[in-house]
């Protein structure tokens, strides 16, 4: 069976077909990693600047090779084994954190090329958006799968909560992005920023954006909503048995899960790669830089966030995500469908 | 009233005015001090490094009264004296073990003479115990190098006496 799917696929009509694939993954992959390391920098600076202090300034200008400089050090760490607990799964869980949230970028484009004109994305699906809302809630069991296996009390409690959050949020995330799915009229997600050409769709809706930013600081793990790692009461959380790089696995993927949801965010409200407004010397700049302009500008937020507010209580947590979410989303949902059925979509 | 603070809370009002908050920070002039290359202001009393001064002619101070090593409270201070073929009373040993010493100050208060003062210098950590138990050369050295501040730091601090 396998071996039929290969020999089907592995023909030499398809070679180069599947090179190209894996040259758009390669150029994808990486830049995502190192967008994901200058990311910690980039918080490290913010959170630092805004504590009046300067954050990493040694390791090369502006500090800018400290996160190279924690991974080598984290790379020469002992991987360190707890003895009760169960080893595959243990070893498998920072893996199922850290694939899906690069599984995640294969369905978001990043605009047209400055070359060819031609979208950049390496699989243009028309169920878009179900696929990446489906790949970046894997990372739960990634979570869930941890605190198991550590067997210990801490990662139990710390994945407890995370799983219970993700899920709890999930819901209303959903919600709102099939407000914007109805407003645009599909789920491929290119289609879906080629609708907010006229008016991008933070304008009308506007409420729907304030949710979602708040959705996915819960489903990220961020703070105000970090409860799963909430030093104060449960150590360090799901991670707190893992040490070196299986530890660090766990970040890099907590890292690219907030570019992905940046991006996602980008996509759905902020128009993609679309300029602000579609005259001259701003369409002549390449739709890259608006939509990496766009990426950072949430991602600031997510960090902005972690600099002034307090952590949530985990009753509280739950309350903002069944109580007052999950019926706003669902209200909005519906005057959304509503207003669309008598006047049409945007597309 | 309740619905105005229902109101109030769906508008994140108060979130708002917290992010602004933080964005002035962002901004703001920092505190830190990049210590090896900036200092802080040394107040006169500071007790650092000990040193042990001179008079402008060259003489000694000391005049191995031992009240300093009466009155330290760690017993770091350890003098032996001699008169010396002029009759002048002088130390022939004067010995602070820097390891044992807590820095208090009692030795300078002590002194009547103003001869052993504790200076500004605070960088003087080593690598090896041996090299922390000063003798009474290593203390002239320190008093010799930084007699002009030393003298001023006590001319400072006079009216306060």
């Amino acid at each position: 069976m396998l071996n039929q799917y290969f020999a089907a696929v592995f023909t030499p009509d398809n070679l180069w077909w599947l090179g190209l694939t894996l040259a758009a993954i390669l150029a994808l992959a990486i830049p995502v990693l190192i967008g994901m390391a200058m990311l910690t920098w980039f918080e490290r600076k913010v959170l630092g600047y805004m504590h009046l202090r300067y954050g990493p300034m040694y390791v090369g200008p502006f500090g800018l090779l400290q996160p190279f400089a924690d991974a080598i050090k984290l790379m020469f760490k002992e991987p360190f084994l707890p003895e009760r607990a169960n080893m595959l799964m243990f070893m498998l869980a920072p893996l199922m954190v850290f694939i899906p949230a690069l599984l995640a970028w294969a369905v978001i484009p990043l605009g047209p090329d400055p070359f060819f004109n031609k979208n950049m994305v390496i699989a243009d699906i028309n169920l878009g958006v179900l696929y990446l809302l489906a790949v970046s809630s894997l990372g739960v069991y990634g979570i869930l799968l941890a605190g198991w296996s550590s067997n210990s009390k801490y990662p139990f409690l710390g994945a407890v909560r995370s799983g219970a959050q993700m899920v709890s949020y999930e819901v209303s995330l959903g919600l709102i992005v099939l407000s914007v799915i109805v407003l645009a009229g599909s789920m491929n997600l290119t289609k879906i920023v080629q609708a907010q050409t006229d008016m991008w769709f933070i304008i009308p809706a506007f409420p729907a954006f304030v949710m979602f930013l708040i959705s996915i600081l819960a489903e990220t793990n961020r703070h105000p909503f970090d409860l799963p790692e909430a030093e104060a009461e449960l150590v360090a959380g799901y991670n707190t048995e893992y040490s070196s790089m299986p530890f660090a696995l766990f970040f890099l993927g907590e890292y690219i899960a907030m570019i992905t949801m940046s991006a996602f965010t980008a996509l759905l409200f902020l128009g993609g790669w679309l300029p602000p407004l579609n005259i001259w010397p701003l369409t002549a700049i390449p739709g890259i830089f608006w939509f990496g302009i766009k990426v950072l500008a949430i991602l600031f937020f997510m960090i902005w966030v972690r600099g002034t507010l307090p952590r949530y209580r985990y009753d509280q947590l739950m309350r903002l995500g069944w109580k007052i979410f999950l019926p706003l989303s669902l209200t909005w949902l519906i005057l959304t469908a509503t207003v669309v059925k008598i006047w049409g979509n945007l597309a | 009233m309740n619905f105005l603070r229902t109101l109030k809370s769906f508008l994140l009002l108060d979130m708002l005015q917290g992010f602004g908050i933080t964005l002035r920070q962002l901004f703001a002039k920092k505190y830190t001090l990049l210590y090896p290359f900036e200092a802080t202001p040394i107040s006169p009393r500071f007790r650092g490094e000990h040193a042990l001064r001179r008079y402008p002619n060259g003489e000694e101070r000391c005049i191995a009264c031992k009240l300093c090593e009466a009155v330290c409270p760690a017993q770091a201070i350890t003098i032996e004296a001699e008169p010396r073929p002029d009759g002048s009373r002088r130390t022939t040993r004067y010995d602070i073990d820097m390891v044992k010493c807590i820095y208090c100050g009692l030795c300078e208060e002590a002194c009547p003479v103003d001869a052993i003062v504790e200076g500004p210098n605070m960088e003087f950590a080593a690598e090896d115990r041996k090299s922390l138990l000063y003798t009474k050369t290593k203390l002239l050295e320190n008093g010799d190098k930084l007699e002009p501040t030393l003298a001023e730091r006590l001319k400072r601090d006079a009216p306060y006496r």
